[in-house]
């Protein structure tokens, strides 16, 4: 204390012997928000945790293990196109930890891992690396990849599995262990052995879509369903996004614009035809759309940053995933609606710039 | 969560940010008087508009309070003593906290001086017309000294065709750290209301409101007890929200108007003062005397001896330093608050009229630390606190790729006053307002050079 800043006091030649310390000469703003795009990511990794963990505990080891495979494929893709491109490697930035959770999140829980190594290396690779990295992806890159396995195999792809299983712990789906390019393994046999009861291997969606057979919302909201490894406990999703929001890391405006615009178009049609058309609660709970809403249509890169931009971009990713669903040849719409969208959002962004401060109103 | 503004009570503008305001270290300690430096330095150029002109030689002897020199012209100043002593130099290049060293008149004090200020005319304010306010203004060497250091009698003069209804004083100090402005309300509070009335005299505006933000509700009390008798005065509280004090933010606040885009408060029918100013002038004009002195916070994590203290202008910051103490680890120095103020790289930069803090740092602090910058991930902050409403995310996304003149074109770039909300919140660290004084000042000299 007392010792005159930066060592060299103006004319008290006595401060010259402490220490020299160099002098910080910044620009204004001086202080800063103590929260970084490293700790936006992080949390965002433990708000997907539990849903990580709940799948797991619904579908069993076959979850863990493609949890793991996608996991790994993402960090291994991102870390080699760093290394191509000679960049710094920005694994430790986390997104690309989101990517890989999401990407096993929306496959089937029997998904054979090899696929869904290549489906890591596609979201990763095409879906992000190729665009330069973090910040520049055009499109959420976990769908990119899920876009392509879809493509590729359509068959896996739809192929469930139904959840508590009583062995899940001790043995893996057989369709998991597929070896690349190889017949495919036939799981629905296996599957309906094992079920304890009329297990038909369809998601709610497809249920009600080919056999009208609506499930019950409980089941829905606890996700003892069939459906992709991560996408079936309604409740456990929702409660995990409400903590981002909580915590200010995810923009609550864009979920919000989903649910409406899934109310705003299924909503009509139920009250037209109530025996043809499922209800809005229906379409809220099943599929995939609550992981859709909470944690693909909020990636913050691929969406919207304007206010006005931000409902449409949410409101369009509902209303396509409705239309999707009750009218397109797919049961599920969530991922092409989110993907559609975010094609749109540089459009919408620049329909959408706000009104500066003084501009168009105020005037004399 | 813009939904949440429904339950506030205090009125207040859409965006802006909370940085934690640091204010405890110094807000409860009176204004005190530092002793005077051996040497001062007085820059000719320290408002906004053209340099002041010497009326003092090398060698004369100078008495404290007395003019040393003269406005350069209608949007300038004179300046006064800050000691009594003998001019020592006229044209000394002293740095300045924006960069350039500029000529400054030098003056060394008599040590032995008892420092009463020699010089003064007394006057009845009630009795001077308009006019002669503006000029006493001007006399005065007042600017304002929020920090924007623009020349106090320019705005008592609206341009044609428009007039002044309402005078709206600046009490929020959005500012961390800084503490100077609630104090005055605190403790010159006579002063700030007849400083008020002078202006309101001298625009004709009827009716005045003080806007304090309110973590500052003990000011509020003491000037609303004062105003029980002043018709036409208001005090006002409003959200504790960073740039509140920025005067468009405050007009909105409190007005529920805006300045339109390009224009000055006076496109309204708006004069906007600090109550910094309005307490000086409410002290100074009637007794004639000039600016020589301002309150200053010096606070931070790097201060010894924080508070909040009355520097004489032209007082170099080595010398403040030494008077308050500093710690081993000091290394960052900004004039002015931490979100708007200027690191300087020199102590011998000295304090000017428009300072109204200094603010030390420590290494590592925790709202200060180094983060590596990393490309936008288009989270959408910047949009959500720009209390202009710009799209910071895309102009800076232009900036980077030199664009420049779209920036000014086609997305407001000079509607950006630079309040720092935009790189204060930005999660990859993008020096975003940097970003955009950069392009301001090359689209400037681009013009020019057209």
């Amino acid at each position: 204390m007392g010792v005159p800043l930066f060592a060299r006091g103006c004319g008290s030649e006595k401060t010259m012997k402490t220490k020299h310390r160099p002098v910080e000469i910044r620009t204004s703003p001086h202080v800063k928000k103590a929260i970084s795009v490293e700790q936006i990511m992080r949390n965002v990794v433990y708000a997907l945790l539990p849903v990580c963990a709940w799948s797991v505990w619904q579908f069993g080891i076959s979850a863990l293990a493609l949890i793991l495979v996608t996991l790994v494929s993402c960090l291994a893709t991102e870390s080699f196109f760093c290394w191509m491109s000679r960049r710094d490697n920005t694994v430790r930035d986390f997104s690309v930890v989101i990517t890989g959770l999401l990407l096993a999140l929306t496959l089937p829980p029997g998904f054979p891992l090899w696929m869904a190594a290549v489906a890591g290396f596609i979201a990763v690779g095409l879906g992000k690396s190729l665009f330069g990295g973090l910040g520049f992806n055009v499109m959420n890159p976990a769908l990119v990849g899920r876009a392509f396995v879809q493509a590729a195999f359509p068959v896996a792809i739809t192929t469930w599995t139904p959840s508590f299983l009583p062995g899940r712990f001790s043995e893996f789906i057989p369709s998991t262990l597929a070896l690349p390019f190889m017949s495919p393994v036939e799981t629905r046999e296996w599957a309906l052995e094992r079920a304890v009861d009329g297990f038909t291997g369809a998601t709610p969606l497809a249920l009600h879509k080919f056999e009208q057979i609506t499930t019950s919302t409980s089941d829905l909201l606890l996700g003892t369903v069939a459906g992709s490894a991560g996408e079936t406990a309604a409740l456990l999703i929702f409660v995990c996004g409400l903590y981002l929001i909580a915590r200010r890391m995810m923009d609550w405006r864009i979920c919000a614009g989903v649910f409406a615009g899934v109310v705003l178009v299924s909503l009509p049609l139920w009250l037209f035809d109530p025996g043809h058309y499922p209800s809005p609660w229906f379409m809220l709970l099943s599929g995939g759309l609550m992981l859709g809403a909470m944690f693909m249509a909020t990636d913050m890169v691929a969406s919207p940053v304007t206010s006005l931009g931000i409902w449409i971009y949410g409101g369009v990713i509902g209303a396509l995933t409705v239309v999707i669903r009750l009218f397109g040849g797919l049961t599920e719409g969530v991922m092409y609606a989110i993907l559609l969208a975010n094609a749109l959002s540089p459009l919408i962004a620049s329909v959408t710039q706000p009104r500066v401060y003084g501009v168009g109103r105020g005037k004399g | 969560m813009g939904f949440l503004n429904l339950f506030r009570r205090h009125k207040t503008f859409p965006h802006g940010i909370h940085p934690d305001d640091h204010k405890e270290q110094t807000a409860g300690l009176p204004i005190r008087r530092l002793p005077f430096a051996p040497k001062m330095y007085v820059p000719l150029a320290q408002h906004r508009g053209a340099p002041a002109k010497p009326l003092v030689h090398p060698g004369q002897e100078v008495v404290r309070g007395e003019p040393i020199a003269e406005a350069g012209g209608f949007v300038s100043v004179p300046m006064h003593a800050p000691v009594t002593g003998v001019v020592r130099a006229l044209d000394r290049l002293v740095p300045s906290a924006q960069g350039p060293k500029t000529p400054a008149i030098v003056i060394e004090t008599y040590a032995a001086d008892t420092q009463r200020v020699g010089w003064e005319m007394p006057r009845d304010i009630d009795q001077m017309t308009p006019q002669e306010l503006v000029q006493a203004v001007q006399e005065a060497g007042m600017v304002g000294l929020g920090g924007a250091a623009f020349p106090s009698h320019v705005k008592l003069l609206p341009p044609e065709g428009r007039s002044i209804g309402t005078v709206v004083v600046n009490g929020c100090e959005c500012e961390p750290y800084l503490t100077c402005d609630h104090r005055v309300m605190l403790e010159q509070t006579d002063r700030l209301i007849r400083g008020i009335r002078m202006v309101m005299k001298a625009t004709g505006a009827g009716r005045a409101i003080i806007g304090v933000e309110d973590n500052k509700l003990d000011a509020v009390g003491v000037i609303r007890e004062k105003l029980k008798d002043q018709p036409g005065i208001d005090v006002e509280a409003v959200e504790t929200k960073y740039p509140q004090g920025a005067e468009k933010m405050l007009i909105t606040s409190l007005l529920g108007k805006e300045v339109p885009s390009g224009g000055i408060p006076a496109d309204i029918g708006v004069a906007v003062y600090n109550v910094g100013t309005l307490a000086q002038l409410g002290d100074l004009v009637p007794r004639g005397r000039g600016l020589i002195e301002r309150v200053v916070t010096v606070s931070g994590p790097g201060v010894a001896r924080p508070g909040n203290y009355l520097v004489p202008i032209g007082t170099p910051l080595g010398f403040l330093m030494q008077q308050v103490g500093s710690s081993s680890e000091a290394n960052e120095l900004i004039m002015g608050g931490p979100m708007m103020g200027m690191a300087v790289a020199s102590l011998e930069v000295p304090v000017t009229k428009g300072v109204s803090g200094v603010v030390v740092f420590e290494p590592d602090a925790p709202d200060l630390q180094r983060r590596p910058i990393h490309p936008c991930i288009k989270c959408g902050e910047c949009l959500n606190a720009c209390p202009i409403h710009l799209n910071p995310s895309l102009l800076g996304e232009l900036a980077a790729a030199r664009e420049y003149r779209v920036m000014e074109e086609s997305y407001h770039l000079n509607d950006c006053f630079e309040c720092g909300c935009c790189s204060y919140v930005c999660p990859s660290n993008i020096p975003l307002t940097q970003y955009f004084r950069i392009a301001k000042s090359i689209n400037r000299e681009t013009r020019t050079a057209a």
